[in-house]
């Protein structure tokens, strides 16, 4: 179990290996579909980005506080992910499902990991969310889409894809196809 | 029916905040045989997260999903006021328990706010001869949606021909392409029939199905537990992590063909499958 405090620095991400387990303390941002392509088509300044983590998730939130908020599929935001890694600085990506060679290529570059956290356990995770620190494109994006800005303690996740080229999902296909030749029909 | 509304509303609440039975079940005696320390971990949050969520009853996802009705309406009462009552219903549920707003207009890109649109809710309504109005609501979560999948037999790539073997290959195809990304362990519904708008239809329905509920179809019967047998041996596992727990269920429904047509229709649910019923 590894405990990390954002902002992360680049040495300490990546000694980290897919298959550990981390807490996360301190600044998550969640992005998702529309705020990953507007920041790819628009580039506006977000310091806070700078060495962050960020998280694939579309909160329930009533009366400033955050009621439900687990990952949402990051598959999605593969078509963005390895540009925002290099243009932000972007160390952590928390999310579900894994993505794809591209992101995988800016992990190893920029040293930055891919994690999972639980799909689904909503009410737990937001349990670990302690403040709402600021939200951004609410107006524009709605609830599930906006740009939150979370003070965490203790978030659990999985690294799942780390800056050597480890990468459970892909290991994990890879055994599944293997193992469905097998299979009488 | 101001009653009936918010009859409808504590279904809403009782569905997003709680998993029925058989399927909690289902999820803890797949945690008391998992082996593999991450999976068993995540059964472990999963387990806790169904618990907390029960008690403060708030949405234990927070993808509160597309809410598909199915209604049986009986002769007496119409069948429009019953769609009215369930669209209030949708607006009061999503401010008061509350749903994530999800219902996004393709064209102007625009979150409705409250969880109504064009066809959102999904409603089907039914006429019964019975005296009893029976409303079953599933609340169908996008990221497992977006894995479901159709096939046209034969396939020559999965050399799946146009017999339960080769809606078998098709399944396992399903199953490899999902992978960890819909929240696995899945419970899986699948058709078969030669019509597609009601392949679609009958794939999900089968997810209102108990778990433990068999088919009364011998053949189909066997397939279902061979399909089971078989996704979970690939070793994807809860949130595909590996391990034994890759589906909780398959559940298999037909609807004769036309001769030119064999399609095969799959739906996902994630982990998380969230199914009620109000009888009024």
């Amino acid at each position: 179990m590894v405990r990390l405090t954002t902002p992360l620095n680049e040495s300490t991400v990546r000694t980290l290996r897919a298959g550990e387990t981390v807490l996360i303390n301190g600044l998550i941002i969640t992005a998702r579909d529309r705020v990953h392509k507007y920041l790819m088509e628009n580039k506006p300044d977000i310091p806070e980005l700078k060495n962050s983590v960020i998280y694939h998730s579309g909160p329930i939130v009533r009366n400033s506080k955050v009621i439900s908020a687990g990952p949402t599929t990051s598959a999605r935001l593969e078509p963005y992910e390895a540009e925002l890694i290099g243009l932000y600085g972007i160390k952590a990506i928390i999310g579900k499902g894994g993505m794809g060679e591209r992101t995988q290529e800016a992990l190893r570059h920029y040293g930055a990991v891919y994690l999972q956290a639980t799909g689904g356990a909503a009410v737990y995770l937001a349990e670990k969310i302690k403040r709402i620190v600021d939200v951004r494109f609410l107006e524009e994006f709605g609830m599930a889409e906006a740009m939150w800005f979370f003070e965490v303690e203790d978030f659990p996740a999985i690294v799942t894809m780390d800056s050597q080229g480890g990468n459970l999902h892909r290991e994990i296909e890879a055994s599944s196809k293997a193992l469905a030749l097998n299979l009488k029909f | 029916m101001l009653k009936l509304r918010d009859g409808i509303v504590e279904l809403y609440r009782k569905v997003a905040s709680s998993l029925p039975k058989d399927v909690e079940e289902s999820l803890k005696l797949a945690f008391e045989k998992e082996k593999e320390p991450a999976a068993r971990e995540n059964l472990g949050i999963i387990l806790k997260n169904i618990k907390m969520a029960r008690q403060k009853e708030l949405p234990l996802c927070q993808d509160t999903g597309i809410p598909v009705f199915y209604v049986k309406v009986p002769r007496c009462l119409g069948q429009e006021r019953i769609k009215e009552t369930i669209l209030e219903a949708t607006r009061i549920a999503t401010e008061k328990i509350p749903l994530r707003p999800n219902s996004v207009d393709v064209l102007t890109e625009k979150n409705t706010g409250d969880n109504t649109g064009k066809d959102f809710p999904v409603i089907h309504l039914e006429e019964t001869e019975e005296e009893h109005l029976v409303i079953e609501l599933l609340l169908k979560g996008g990221g497992s949606e977006n894995i479901g999948c159709f096939y046209k037999l034969p396939d020559e790539d999965l050399r799946a021909e146009r017999n339960l073997e080769g809606v078998k290959r098709t399944v396992i195809d399903a199953v490899l392409k999902a992978q960890g990304k819909g929240c696995p362990p899945y419970i899986i519904g699948i058709a078969i029939g030669g019509s597609r708008e009601h392949v679609a239809y009958l794939s999900k329905s089968q997810l209102l199905r108990r778990l433990n509920e068999d088919t009364p179809e011998p053949l189909l019967k066997e397939l279902e537990a061979s399909l089971f047998r078989d996704i979970n041996s690939l070793g994807i596992g809860v949130m595909g992590l590996g391990g034994t727990n890759t589906c909780l269920g398959v559940k298999i429904g037909v609807s004769s063909r036309h001769p030119a047509s064999y399609f095969v229709d799959i739906t996902f649910s994630c982990w998380a499958l969230r199914r009620g019923r109000l009888i009024w």
